[in-house]
């Protein structure tokens, strides 16, 4: 479903993503680990189409699709979602009217008619039931004054309402007690199918007890240096990422050719 | 036109402009009350932007413009669009006025209480009626003031309304002026004088409306006076068309706990200069000035505000929302008075501006004059651009470009929409301002 292919991105003059390889086919869930500022958030915001970002080599494609060509809302209506690791607070937008909004654009793409106000509500009503959301959540300004775990939660909200393709949740378990994150869990849980594939950033291994991957990828410093299955976050939580960052600094090292 | 050879501030004061009904079956106190703003008119001139409350606004465009009287006009042009149903349809008590002049067939007064009167000021005078008479043009200062004193001296017509004491009308009282200009520039001066009686209640909308393509001047003064405990809500909505000048000044007097509130929006106009003075004359007295103005092309909207706190234990609040688009120009600036005796004054002031392109620009500036030593006063301005993280969220989740920043340009606007007490208030304005950031976007 999504290649990613020696993807190269600056911010700034200053180059995050060094060369990323990555393979998620339907079905699949991946995760990737590493330290903080190694790009992370970088290749999950250059994919959903953040263009302070700047590609400068490598490609990403959605079912073949060459996505970097696409505006992010172009993106979204071809399946991608990105829960964000800070979601953006947003006064004088209700949750509501956003999502509707949101829903409908995305519909249209697909040649479905908008969503009908009723079904709209009753879908709405279900899913905020299924994360043990608050009522209130639906007609407040989006993310505003919300708490740091009322806002991962607001995401996956977001996520069960737009039923993307390709789902990317950066870091959507931090902040949250264990019990937000079973709440949390589930919902990505039943959002897994044979379309769908989705991407979890995160340091913690705990989370993977729950939304279970088939995949695990070291990131350091842009890098993707370490592939394998469940059981490397279990190896990664008792080993840490020493080992993989000084690996990357000699391999570094040999690249500029010192 | 013909006519037009000399653009000088002569033509405002000769004898041609003058000479026409104004004193036509007049009170003599009225006559000489026109002669005397007539003169200090003379005297003070045009203002130029030497004079420190006009330094970022040049009204030269106005006082160069050949404009004719717009009551020679009035009876010539029909007016008819589902905007201005849209209007009327804000309240069953409209007093319409056509370029100046009171309009007594698209008016109506359904459902004003008993004992409550409004109506056309120009035919009050006419007959003589001293509760009101005795009131007028005592608050807005035409010696100080060149457009208040050239709207004292030329003013054709206006509204009055007159609420008893205790009367409360639930309906809002809708003063909408229409210019309706066509090829030859048209001015007119509305005059309106509100007076409400202690523990009175009314909501008043002022709207400024333009039927024609021309260019029209609306040089307009608005009286309110809140006697003891009265409350009254005031709207004013700027929807002239691009070309337009206006400028207004709203006077308000406040006396023992009363409680005003007003919110201007500003859509329409070439040079919109919109003055709101408040003078809280007595303890508990609560006034709030709110404003949205909108700038697109080349329009200038200043919005100047004096608060004047002469007496202790009054509240005061302002915000301000600008959204200025094109090579537009914003003005605020806000003045809070807290004069010696003022004790206890609570006094906050707001003006946000969001700029949609960089060749917009904006002065904003807060002056505070405190002249007491137990009082509570903040001002904060900010201006900005549209927050490009919360405009790749809204992206990310499916909304065109298009849809997200109107979402965001709304939500600011909102900020001062959602304080219309009115809801079929709020929903015209809603409805006036989508459209136009919708024609903006497409464009
Ligand atoms: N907009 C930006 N401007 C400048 N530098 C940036 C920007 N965005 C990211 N960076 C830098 O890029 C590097 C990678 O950041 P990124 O947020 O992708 O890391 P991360 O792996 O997600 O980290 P964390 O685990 O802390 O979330 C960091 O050094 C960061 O400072
Ligand atoms: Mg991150």
């Amino acid at each position: 479903m999504l290649t990613v292919r020696n993807l190269h991105a600056s911010v700034a003059g200053r180059e995050i993503l060094r060369g990323i390889d990555l393979k998620i086919n339907a079905g699949e869930v991946h995760a990737i680990m590493g330290p903080n500022g190694s790009g992370k958030s970088t290749l999950a915001q250059v994919i959903a189409g953040r263009d302070i970002y700047e590609v400068t080599e490598g490609e990403v494609l959605l079912d073949g699709k060459n996505l970097l060509e696409l505006k992010p809302e172009e993106r979204a209506c071809e399946g991608v979602f990105l829960a964000f690791q800070y979601p953006v607070e947003i006064p004088g937008v209700s949750n509501m009217y956003f999502l509707r909004s949101a829903l409908n654009s995305i519909r249209k793409h697909r040649g479905l008619e908008e969503v009908d106000a009723v079904d709209f509500l009753a879908l709405v009503e279900k899913k905020m039931n299924l994360l043990g959301m608050d009522k209130t959540f639906r007609d407040r300004p989006v993310n505003a004054g919300f708490s740091g775990g009322e806002k991962k939660r607001n995401e996956i909200f977001h996520m069960l309402m737009l039923e993307p393709r390709l789902a990317i949740l950066d870091e959507t378990d931090s902040g949250l007690d264990i019990d937000a994150m079973k709440v949390v869990s589930d919902g990505v849980n039943s959002l897994r199918g044979k379309d769908r594939a989705v991407l979890v950033v995160t340091h913690y291994q705990r989370l993977l007890n729950y939304i279970v991957p088939d995949f695990v990828h070291v990131q350091v410093n842009g890098r993707i240096v370490k592939s394998g299955g469940k059981e490397l976050a279990l190896q990664l939580e008792e080993s840490g990422y020493a080992q993989f960052e000084e690996e990357a600094m000699a391999g570094a090292a040999k690249g500029s050719g010192r | 036109m013909a006519e037009a050879v000399v653009h000088s501030e002569l033509q405002w004061t000769s004898p041609q402009v003058l000479s026409k009904r104004p004193g036509s079956g007049e009170p003599v106190w009225l006559k000489n009350l026109r002669s005397e703003a007539s003169d200090c008119f003379a005297e003070m001139g045009f203002p130029t932007r030497n004079h420190e409350e006009w330094k970022y606004t040049s009204v030269s465009p106005i006082a160069q413009t050949p404009f004719r009287p717009a009551w020679q006009q009035s009876a010539s042009r029909p007016v008819q669009s589902a905007e201005l149903d849209a209007l009327k349809k804000l309240s069953g008590i409209c007093l319409v006025f056509v370029n100046g002049q009171y309009n007594e067939a698209l008016s109506s007064v359904q459902g004003l209480p008993a004992g409550v009167r409004a109506g056309s000021l120009a035919s009050l005078f006419t007959t003589s009626d001293e509760i009101i008479a005795e009131r007028f043009a005592k608050y807005a200062d035409y010696r100080q003031h060149a457009f208040v004193a050239l709207n004292t001296a030329q003013w054709q017509d206006g509204a009055y309304v007159w609420l008893p004491k205790g009367a409360v009308v639930k309906e809002p009282i809708h003063l909408l002026f229409i210019s309706n200009a066509g090829d030859t520039p048209l001015v007119a001066h509305p005059r309106t004088l509100i007076l409400a009686e202690r523990e009175s209640q009314a909501s008043i909308i002022e709207s400024y409306w333009g039927a024609g393509q021309g260019i029209s001047f609306s040089n307009a003064v608005s009286e309110i006076v809140a006697g003891d405990n009265a409350v009254i809500d005031h709207t004013k909505l700027q929807l002239e068309n691009d070309r337009s000048f206006h400028i207004a000044t709203l006077q308000v007097y406040q006396e023992r706990s009363s409680n005003f509130k007003s919110c201007s929006v500003t859509l329409g106009g070439a040079l919109v200069r919109n003055e709101a003075h408040a003078v809280l004359d007595a303890e508990g007295a609560e006034c709030v000035l709110n404003g949205l103005y909108l700038g697109r092309e080349k329009q200038l909207v200043d919005n100047h505000t004096i608060i004047d706190h002469a007496q202790p234990h009054c509240p005061s609040r302002q915000h301000y929302n600008g959204i200025l688009d094109g090579q537009s120009t914003g003005i605020f600036n806000g003045r809070i008075i807290v004069r010696p005796d003022a004790q206890k004054t609570d006094a906050i002031q707001k003006n946000r501006n969001l700029l949609l392109s960089d060749k917009a620009q904006v002065d904003s500036k807060p002056q505070l004059e405190i002249y007491a030593n137990d009082v509570r006063c903040t001002h904060g301005a900010t201006v900005g651009q549209i927050d490009a993280e919360a405009l790749f969220y809204l992206r990310s989740r499916g909304i065109s470009l298009k849809d997200a920043r109107n979402m965001l340009v709304y939500a600011f606007a909102g900020e001062i929409l959602e304080r219309i007490t009115s809801q079929k208030i709020r929903v015209l304005v809603d409805r006036v301002l989508h459209a136009r950031l919708d024609a903006a976007s497409r464009s």
